[in-house]
């Protein structure tokens, strides 16, 4: 296999890898969101967090897998976005590791005052990395001021708040709303009684803003400044992103579905999924499945604009990281690309059999039956 | 403090935090496995009781593990940016591996394991049980194969153009020797901690007169677990002081406080003063030959002292800095044949001259007194590393004494015919954390000043963010780990002082009760 296929090949898993958390730890991130309102009793919010309680801990691997593979497959990138983006990361950070513990102790306790404080704690874990998964995409959009010495030590100059510009927060905005239509669609297949219902009823409200959000994200980014490369890149070369040039044009980023329409598939499956959402309110599987195709068309539909740049710079366009210039080694990417075949499939299989033996809808009664051993 | 210093402490914080949950997890989930086990084998409930009893106290301590792993995931990528750059090519794989192989089947399982014990076969509850353990320990050998090619680096070269190391034989990164024996000897290390926390937590209910059945059941199985894990983490100890010794000659010569070669077989040092200035160690007490054979396996081949492998680290200065300057040209030139070929021929040094990087940016241009200053920056904190080791070592050879006595005890049963022995066991809760702690810092502090032995020193690993952010997060990260950890000991005191009764909701079945046909 060449290393042409092998980059675009990790450029698709990496696709594959952001929308498998998405779509996995997604629903448990709108889950959480909505915990403070769909839930109005301590028992309502058992059965809300119980929806997730056992499956959340295998679906936050799809986070770690992610870094990991961006660390394995994508250094460059691993190293210039993650601390490029330090702050923000620390946010994200320091709210992920509310949840495990949210989880797990917030039962532990019969205190009013400390379950209170880990419900606040699981909104906000919940929320905030929803929140800046979504900023940081919108960041690529506009680029980030980084460039490299001759060593390809990174030298940037971002700060948290100019992370935080119109369009960023813009795509924050789009991440919360799918995410939370994706949690809403969740708790209406899996939560019984009051909860489930309100979150039903979020639905309709959910997917309106996502849409609204999403379009105008669409169109603003047809009028912003994309990028393109102007040498020619051997898209075989050296992982080194000092070996090209690269400029702004305007609307840059709608360039990939000019050449190619076929491309407009991704959009349409986010606005399908959508539509499956909210018209199947009273067949909660099937909603759950049209919500989860939300996810998948906005990545998709991310990636396409984007490619073949990963992080573009905004203060040195030549030296922003291309699928060409930012991977790993050929052997790397293969022997990767061969563990990724073998264990990617055992992954979903036994994950599967997981989500089949915990089958069934959250019931308050059953809570009661085991107090001590649900959450 | 720099950044540099920052970063390290903040690693060093949240990388010891971290570590105080998983050896828990390694041990117990074996543990769990056992008495679930026993419960399937035989159908007796206290069995399937106590798997759920100390399963509470699992998971709370994997809620920590999992809150605490998730900084580490993405830390290299936060604060060590250039580390990430240099050798993600290499070091990326066995994260992302692990993730795939064990991480994965470990998180998911844990759900089920809590979750379905009324949804699932007494059988497919077991087979979850010993998967989730499998898994924890999968986990620590690819987190060991990253750590142990960061000891030793095998199986990678530079590569000019892309400025970084790359993968040459990942046969060679995954049987590296150093990982092997790491991984062997750190998960050993958990079953320790696993066993003397059952032991400890048992031993202070037969002291209340509470829960004996469980206690003693569970002790049973701690005392014999336990030293079966006590000697194999002294004897794979062993085994990770003689590769140490393959590569890291400068981290066994400093742990022993030897600060010149002597004729072989060296001696080892049982107790002593080091002293950094002098490069002395007063008030020595020596044993000799047994350095020799553990470092070396042999009875001619001298050890190196500290004094000459700083004359050894000034060569290869000096050959390093050859190689940089050759490196130099090929970035302006990438075509320069006469370049390429020096910068191959040295290449092996060229990490060596990134130690100059702290005195001087053309590091080609070093002067001999900065050469001689960066040989002697490859000798780590000596008293550190020499006392740690010397109490690690004490405490395992403890272990091995302590769980003997309660395997005869056990063996007699006796188990709660003496309050000294029970008293002892209470109180040697700590110890087993301790031990890990001064492992880990004999094994990271004493890589120092590399991070990368050989190939890239620490101080050249990090970010190009602010100290003030470095600042900030690790500010951030102390108080909010702190008050998860009290949070933390808090649950865990009540849950132990609450009993298996309490924890579970239900009385624990009496011994002898069997279980009724499904």
């Amino acid at each position: 296999m060449d290393y042409e296929t092998l980059r675009l090949i990790w450029w698709a898993l990496l696709g594959i890898l952001l929308i498998g958390l998405a779509i996995m730890d997604g629903f448990d991130l709108g889950t959480a969101i909505l915990l403070p309102f769909v839930g109005r009793t301590d028992l309502e919010r058992r059965v809300v967090i119980n929806t997730v309680g056992p499956v959340w801990e295998g679906n936050q691997v799809w986070l770690i897998l992610g870094g990991g593979a961006i660390f394995a497959a994508w250094p460059l990138l691993y190293a210039a976005a993650f601390s490029g983006f330090y702050l923000a990361m620390f946010l994200v950070l320091a709210a992920l590791i509310l949840r495990p513990v949210g989880f797990k102790f917030r039962s532990k306790l019969a205190s009013p005052l400390w379950r209170n404080w880990w419900d606040i704690a699981l909104f906000i874990g919940g929320f905030v990395p929803a929140l800046v998964f979504g900023v940081a995409f919108g960041n690529l959009f506009v680029g980030v001021p980084f460039s490299f010495n001759s060593d390809l030590r990174l030298q940037e100059s971002i700060t948290l708040l100019s992370l935080l510009n119109p369009f960023a927060l813009l795509a924050g905005l789009v991440s919360v709303a799918m995410l939370v239509l994706h949690g809403a669609t969740w708790l209406s297949l899996k939560a019984d009684g009051p909860p489930g219902a309100r979150a039903r009823a979020v639905v309709p409200y959910a997917a309106l803003a996502f849409v609204l959000l999403f379009t105008l994200a669409g169109i603003w980014v047809r009028e912003m400044d994309g990028f393109h490369i102007t040498s020619v890149l051997a898209p075989d070369g050296p992982s080194n992103p000092l070996f090209k040039t690269a400029a702004r044009v305007t609307g840059g980023w709608w360039a990939n579905y000019t050449l190619h329409p076929l491309f407009w598939l991704a959009p349409l499956t986010a606005y399908l999924g959508v539509l499956v959402a909210v018209l199947s309110r009273g067949r909660p599987l099937l909603a759950w499945v049209g919500s989860a195709l939300v996810p998948l068309g906005v990545i998709a539909t991310a990636g396409l604009s984007l490619f073949p740049f990963l992080l573009p710079s905004s203060t040195n366009p030549d030296m922003s990281l291309t699928v060409w210039d930012a991977s790993s080694s050929k052997l790397t990417l293969y022997i990767m690309l061969g563990c990724t075949a073998i264990f990617l499939p055992i992954i979903l299989a036994y994950t599967g059999w997981a989500y089949r033996v915990l089958r069934g809808p959250v019931k308050a009664e059953t809570i009661m039956s085991d107090s001590h051993g649900n959450y | 403090m720099d950044i540099v210093e920052l970063s390290r402490l903040q690693f060093a914080i949240t990388a010891l935090y971290h570590f105080l949950f998983v050896p828990l997890t390694l041990g117990l989930s074996i543990l769990l496995g056992i008495m679930e086990t026993v419960y399937v084998m035989t159908g007796r409930e206290i069995w399937r009781d106590m798997t759920k009893f100390w399963g509470a106290l699992f998971g709370i301590n994997f809620a920590m593990g999992v809150a605490t792993g998730i900084t580490m995931e993405f830390q290299f990528g936060t604060n060590w940016a250039y580390y990430s750059h240099y050798v993600g090519d290499v070091f990326g794989a066995p994260l992302a591996i692990e993730g795939m192989m064990a991480f994965f089947l470990e998180a998911t399982f844990i759900g089920l394991f809590f979750f379905a014990w009324n949804k699932l076969s007494k059988v497919s509850h077991l087979v979850v049980t010993w998967c989730l353990a499998v898994a924890s320990n999968l986990s620590a050998l690819w987190i060991l194969i990253a750590n142990g090619w960061m000891q030793f680096p095998v199986g990678a070269h530079f590569n000019a153009a892309t400025m970084r190391m790359e993968v040459s034989n990942f046969m060679e990164v995954l049987f590296n020797p150093v990982a092997q024996a790491k991984f062997v000897h750190t998960v050993s290390a958990g079953y320790v901690v696993g066993s003397v926390f059952v032991l400890a937590v048992s031993a202070y209910y037969l002291l209340r007169g509470r829960h004996a059945a469980l206690a003693k059941r569970s002790m049973t199985v701690a005392a014999s677990f336990g030293l079966a894990s006590a000697l194999s983490v002294v004897v794979l100890g062993d085994e990770s002081g003689y590769t140490a010794g393959l590569n890291q000659q400068m981290k066994i010569a400093a742990v022993e406080a030897m600060w010149n070669t002597e004729p072989a077989p060296a001696s080892f040092t049982v107790f002593g003063i080091p002293d950094l200035k002098t490069h002395t160690t007063e008030y020595e007490v020596k044993v000799p030959w047994v350095l020799g054979l553990i470092a070396t396996r042999s009875a001619d081949t001298p050890v190196p002292g500290i004094n000459q492998l700083v004359q050894a680290a000034k060569t290869r200065i000096k050959s390093g800095m050859i190689a940089y300057d050759a490196l130099s040209k090929l970035k302006t030139d990438r075509t320069d044949v006469a370049a390429r070929k020096t910068l191959d021929a040295h290449v092996a040094d060229l990490g060596y001259a990134l130690l100059l990087k702290r005195f001087r940016s053309d590091v080609q241009n070093a002067t001999p007194a900065e050469i001689d200053a960066a040989a002697n920056s490859t000798v780590p904190n000596v008293p550190v590393l020499f006392w740690s080791f010397r109490l690690m070592v004490g405490l395992g050879f403890y272990f091995i004494a302590l769980f003997a006595l309660a395997f005869w005890l056990s063996a007699k049963r006796k188990l709660d015919a003496h309050r000294l022995f029970l008293q002892v066991a209470f109180w040697s809760l700590p110890l087993p954390w301790i031990a890990a702690e001064l492992g880990w810092i004999v094994a990271e502090y004493g890589r120092q000043p590399w991070v990368i032995e050989g190939v890239l020193p620490t101080a050249l690993g990090v970010s190009s963010t602010t100290a003030g952010n470095v600042l900030f997060s690790l500010i951030g990260f102390l108080v909010f780990y702190s008050s998860l950890l009290v949070a933390d000991v808090y649950l865990m005191v009540k849950y132990i002082r609450l009993g298996p009764d309490g924890t579970l909701g239900h009385a624990v079945a009496p011994p002898f009760s069997r279980v009724p046909a499904e």
